[in-house]
């Protein structure tokens, strides 16, 4: 079982920095000897660079904001009081570029920067070239960083200080031979870890709590440690006996489930040490309370292998937070997630009194958890929250890979489950769609003539008949196997505005709806004297219009084919000069002879509609091919320097991957 | 000159202004009583005649709805087409309303039988503007034009043409019916009079647009033609002034129809048709766009209806309007409880009520917009009649559409009536019917006789509508009356040629009178005709008059003149 100790400890030995000159001189300029920081800098993007910044705002502290080409319209960056672009969206040429990242901060006047996690958090060479700049490192020392990164040195160093290691082999000798015979001596089983890299689970035992705080504060001393970081050990369950693992020197993902239960703000906290204040509290002040789960919502394709998607957030309605509920986003409706960086879509953090009463919220928060416009892991999380083991706390690192026939696979019995509660929720789309339609038709109205809004009234009139019509709606079978089923909805409207819809294929469905609309997305419908509310989310995609449905415990996809944006006239005229018939569907066609200059994706590549795919030289001018469609790459042959010719086959784009 | 016009203008707002100060002054003593009596042994005996009348109805509707019959259904539903309702379902702004008018034209007319004519007509919105649809049934008669099909497609587009409104063809026909060509071809009100109405719409800046869902032949070519606009569907839609089998024979040319005047050739070469459409949902959705993107200076932006406060729904409940009427024609009924089921928050201000009582006149409004009513009340009297001359100039003046509820036997008859002028009295009010440019909407709720007709705006004096409740009853006299007359002069020839007429003679000859009158004076023999727009429900009479007064009211008022009033 891995263990995990946060702890944030004090700055203790101011003098033993090493200003550089402008640091001095702006020590001389202040009246005081240690000035606190004023700005900030967030070397950072999404959710965590927001969080930051919103932590820093409450104090007061100005902030600055880094982004890449891609991010220029990032809630990071609307989020921060002045924002630098620091490169191509390419992480290694902006946010893991030290030197852009310090170039800003110095033209900006902050005083500090605040890595976040990932990127350069736990780069000793950027701790070391802010300390050089006189830039404050909102983070341990370099030295830390290094001794903590490299994990042969760590253990040697933790060994020396006293800190519990699992008995093993720390050297630098790495023969096969010499290792059995280390093996032996330890008694197997036995577990290598490479030298480099993390991994392991976050979970604390009560009863070694101050144990294993005591052997963390020992090892952050070891490598004169400050700031907020977390030492994660190994206990072997047989014998109750913990070993160190290795220590993360940066604020973790999971810090907001800290912060829930101790009702302190970590960010806060490292801003007070960086300034060399003292820790606000003791260890004894502070409170263990509840319990809190964290679930991370990404934009991700579950069933083909939790593949990373990208897209735009056409609907983006997160649980509204409270003392209890966290949302830790760094999106906002109508922003895309960009396959250039980490997909996550936003952290949902719950608090509950005890284990039970959280996960009783984690499941409904997740309910209610609104994303439409590309695919998300939360059918997923729901499924693991309600799965027996989980709710028992029987959690460890091979639980998805133990119950993955229960996460995964679907009974039949749950295939007819969801198809009735498909169809009813088709009739559900279509009731809602009929009702925001008198809505939406009735604005159309020019000079809001009364006489005219006559028309658009609810039941619309006939002559000595009901108005009826009829709608199409493909369910997007998202949880199984992605193929599409129609359902043919007949409607008529009612006299008294209430909606009879039955299934065109067989009479034995058929419900009798009304609808209230309250405004935006939300409705109230009324289903044989049941009443429930409904969100509905509507885009348009790729010659699709996508309509989303949540309610109750459902939240159900489908689509229809737009008509008038087929083309408005005979297709064979304006067909797209990358596709021709003769070839494969999906083929792209070079648009004229070339020179392949560039190819910036790799097959099985997930693109958008209208994403760059690679770069053709001729006529000296440079024409970038972009993807006809959202899919996958697929045959994608051509290299850079490679000359192709018209209308030769540059590449294919696929729905799916693997249904070639 | 400038004074005069600014006083025009101005007094007309001030003539508002005082109506609406009167308007709040009597605002609750303004609303009517409910004026039925529920107790009563004549409302619980029309309320079963009543039910009968409506479930008659329904039941004639739901019959012409099914079109031309299963097979054809099928046989359409096949090639993937749509049935002329659902096309204007399509097109029409979803989930609005469809004025359709004359349902039930064509019924009981032939032999074959005709379902509304064979033709489907009626106004509904497009993109918050309302056109006319005129959609052929292919599904009857291969959509061909019997003489009534030609009659509801020109009566279609005269109330365009009055009301301003864009037409749209939905056009999937075979052209004249050709056994009955005598009938279709050649008179003015026949087949041709169609594209003369196009050309004449057009010129006066109202959109003409013609979808080609199916065939377009012979004559039926010219609809699209004549069309500004014109869509056509791939596959289905073909325009050609003779079809492969006539070329043929004229020229011994073998060609298909796609090639002969398909879509392809239509949009690429001929520039017969404009818009080039997949399929029909794709033709119909390129038909709303065109309406989308039509241009009219004016029209749509009705300022004066906007200005209107928010308005209250009747006090009493519609559906009683179906048992107020009874089906006796003798069995008088007071027209204000028609009204007070019909305006907003039952008010009405009457004009003169004390004066010409049989004659009942006033203002109020119907969703909003200010009407003035004019409804009987028994025999039409000189009075009467002078009160409606003198209404009917207010509101011309006043630009405030009419609405007529008519129940009359007609005017009064006698020495002391003739005596007092009451033909130049009647005189009086046919002028101002006929001249009054205001929108006119009459609705016959009970008999429709003699002059009473054509002064209380029949379809002679020209309408912008004009509908029949299920109890309406319309000929030049009552049935028992023409019987009498008709007897009397048969009695006097028969006396001149010495033949001997016995009373049970005179019985059956009597008999056979009033029963062609009753089935000639019923209301669907009416509406078959084409007499009137349609037969509708009583309980829908408010919403239909609010749909027919945003029809046809237009942004700028028309200057009234009349002619020599016989003093």
């Amino acid at each position: 079982m891995v263990l995990m100790a946060l702890i944030i400890q004090r700055k203790f030995s101011i003098g033993a920095r090493n200003p550089s000159y402008r640091a001095h001189l702006a020590r001389c300029l202040s009246s005081t000897a240690e000035r606190n920081i004023e700005k900030i800098l967030v070397a950072n993007r999404g959710e965590i660079a927001c969080r930051i910044m919103r932590t820093a705002r409450r104090l007061g502290i100005r902030t600055v904001g880094v982004y890449s080409d891609a991010d220029q319209e990032s809630l990071h960056v609307r989020s921060a009081d002045e924002a630098v672009r620091i490169g191509p969206p390419p992480a290694r040429e902006s946010y893991l570029k030290a030197s852009a990242i310090v170039e800003a901060a110095l033209r900006t006047g902050a005083q500090a920067i605040h890595p976040g996690y990932g990127f350069l958090s736990e780069s000793a060479d950027f701790a070391q070239l802010c300390q050089n700049e006189g830039l404050t490192f909102i983070g341990p020392p370099a030295s830390a960083i290094r001794d903590m990164g490299d994990k042969s040195a760590s253990k040697r160093i933790m060994n020396a200080a006293g800190v519990p290691l699992v008995p093993g082999y720390h050297g630098d000798e790495q023969g096969i031979d010499y290792l059995k015979e280390e093996a032996e001596k330890i008694g197997y089983p036995i577990l290598i870890k490479p030298t480099h890299g993390g991994g392991g689970k976050p979970n604390v035992v009560k009863e070694f709590r101050s144990h294993l705080g005591e052997a963390a504060v020992s090892a952050a001393k070891a490598v004169g440690y400050h700031n907020a970081g977390t030492v994660e050990f190994i206990m072997d369950t047989t014998s109750g006996k913990f070993y160190f693992m290795e220590m993360n020197t940066r604020l973790q993902v999971e810090h907001p489930v800290t912060e829930m239960i101790v009702g302190q703000d970590l960010v806060e906290w490292q801003i007070r040490v960086a300034n060399g204040e003292p820790l606000p509290l003791t260890q004894s002040e502070i409170p263990l309370k509840g319990h809190a789960f964290e679930a991370r919502i990404y934009a991700e394709n579950v069933p083909r292998g939790f593949l990373p998607a990208a897209g735009t957030l056409h609907h983006y309605h997160p649980v509204s937070v409270s003392p209890t509920v966290r949302v830790e986003t760094g999106v906002a409706e109508g922003d895309t997630v960009s396959m250039h960086y980490d997909p996550m879509i936003a952290k949902l953090v719950v608090w509950g009194k005890d284990r039970n009463a959280a996960l009783v919220k984690l499941k409904n928060c997740l309910l209610n958890f609104q994303v439409a416009g590309l695919p998300t892991n939360i059918n997923f999380l729901q499924r693991l929250a309600d799965h027996w083991a989980f709710a028992k706390g029987l959690v460890e690192t091979h639980f998805i890979e133990k119950f993955k026939n229960d996460l995964f696979l679907i009974s039949p019995d749950e295939v007819a489950k969801a198809h009735s509660a498909a169809k009813l929720s088709a009739a559900l789309v279509a009731a809602c769609i009929c009702d925001r339609e008198h809505i939406t038709s009735k604005e159309l109205i020019p000079g809001g003539d009364r006489l005219l809004s006559l028309w658009y009234t609810n039941p619309p009139f006939r002559m000595h008949h009901s108005a009826k019509r009829k709608m199409e709606l493909e369910w997007d079978k998202e949880l199984s196997d992605n193929s599409l089923e129609v359902f043919k909805l007949v409607i008529t409207y009612q006299s008294e505005g209430s909606y009879l819809i039955e299934t065109e294929e067989g009479h034995s469905c058929c419900w009798e709806i009304k609808v209230v609309h309250l405004g935006n997305n939300e409705f109230r419908v009324a289903v044989d004297g049941r009443h429930t509310l409904v969100t509905m989310a509507l885009y348009s995609k790729d010659s699709l219009r996508h309509m989303h449905i949540w309610h109750d415990e459902h939240h159900h996809h489908y689509r229809q084919t737009i008509r008038l944006e087929r083309g408005n006239d005979d297709i064979s005229q304006h067909k797209s000069s990358f596709e021709v018939t003769s070839h494969p569907k999906g083929s792209v066609l070079a648009p004229m002879a070339g020179l392949v200059v560039k190819v910036l994706v790799e097959n099985g590549a997930s693109v958008e509609e209208g994403q760059p795919v690679l770069v053709l030289e001729a006529m000296k001018m440079e024409h970038v091919v972009k993807s006809p469609r959202a899919g996958y790459v697929d045959g994608l042959q051509v290299a850079v320097g490679q000359q192709v010719y018209d209308t030769s086959v540059l590449f294919m784009i696929k729905k799916d991957l693997g249904l070639t | 000159m400038i004074r005069a016009f600014a006083r025009r203008s101005w007094g007309f707002r001030r003539s508002w202004q005082a109506y609406d100060q009167h308007r709040l002054m009597v605002s609750i003593a303004g609303a009517l009583p409910d004026g039925v009596d529920r107790s009563s042994d004549a409302f619980t005996r029309n309320s079963a005649a009543a039910q009968q009348l409506i479930y008659d109805l329904q039941s004639h509707v739901r019959k012409v709805l099914g079109g031309g019959g299963a097979e054809a259904l099928k046989r359409n539903r096949s090639r993937n087409k749509l049935l002329p309702r659902e096309r204007i379902d399509r097109m029409i702004d979803p989930g609005s309303s469809f004025l359709e008018l004359s349902q039930l034209a064509g019924y009981d007319l032939y032999e074959e039988s005709l379902p509304s004519g064979g033709i489907i007509t009626g106004i509904g919105p497009v993109h918050g503007r309302l056109c006319m649809f005129v959609a052929n049934d292919p599904t009857v008669k291969g959509g061909t034009y019997y003489p009534i099909t030609v009659k509801k497609h020109l009566r279609a587009q005269e109330i365009a043409a009055q009301c301003c409104l864009p037409c749209v063809y939905l056009v999937d026909s075979g052209g004249a019916n050709l056994p009955r060509q005598a009938e279709v071809f050649p008179d003015r009100d026949n087949f041709g009079r169609i594209f003369y109405n196009q050309a004449k719409m057009s010129a006066d800046g109202i959109p003409q647009i013609a979808l080609v869902l199916g065939s377009c032949t012979a004559g039926g070519a010219y609809i699209p033609a004549m069309a500004d606009e014109s869509v056509i569907v791939k596959g289905n839609g073909t325009i050609f002034l003779a079809g492969p089998p006539l070329v043929k024979a004229a020229t011994g040319e073998t060609v298909s129809a796609e090639d002969l005047g398909g879509a392809s050739l239509h949009c690429k070469v001929s520039g017969v048709s404009d818009h080039f459409a997949d399929d029909e949902l794709h033709g119909l959705e390129i038909g709303r766009n065109i309406v989308k993107n039509m241009y009219m200076a004016g029209k749509g932006i009705n300022s004066s209806a906007s200005d209107f406060s928010d308005y209250k729904e009747p006090l009493y409940d519609a559906k009683e309007l179906r048992s107020i009427a009874p089906t006796d024609q003798k069995q008088p009924f007071d027209i204000r409880s028609v009204i007070a089921r019909i305006v907003d928050g039952s008010e009405f201000d009457e004009f003169k009520k004390l004066y010409g009582t049989t004659l009942v006149t006033g203002f109020a409004r119907i969703f909003g917009q200010p009407v003035g009513i004019i409804g009987n009340n028994g025999i039409l009297f000189t009075e009467s009649a002078l009160k409606g001359s003198h209404f009917i100039e207010l509101c011309a003046q006043r630009n405030i559409p009419l609405i007529f509820l008519q129940n009359i036997t007609g005017f009064m008859v006698g020495s002391r009536s003739e005596a007092s002028g009451i033909a130049k009295a009647g005189a009086k009010m046919v002028m101002a019917v006929s001249c009054a440019k205001v929108p006119k909407i009459t609705v016959i709720v009970g008999g429709s006789f003699g002059a009473g007709n054509y002064g209380m705006c029949g379809r002679a004096y020209s309408p912008n509508f004009l509908f029949m409740w299920p109890t309406a009853k319309i000929s030049v006299m009552g049935g028992n009356q023409a019987a009498g007359v008709l007897a009397q002069i048969e009695r006097s020839n028969k006396k001149r040629q010495g033949i001997e007429w016995s009373s049970e003679e005179e019985e059956e000859f009597k008999g056979r009178v009033v029963e062609a009158y009753e089935k000639e004076a019923s209301p669907y023999y009416s509406t078959a005709r084409l007499w009137d727009d349609g037969i509708i429900d009583p309980a829908d009479t408010r919403k239909v008059l609010g749909f027919c007064l945003s029809a046809a009211i237009k942004n700028t008022p028309e200057d009234t003149k009349f002619g020599v009033f016989r003093m």
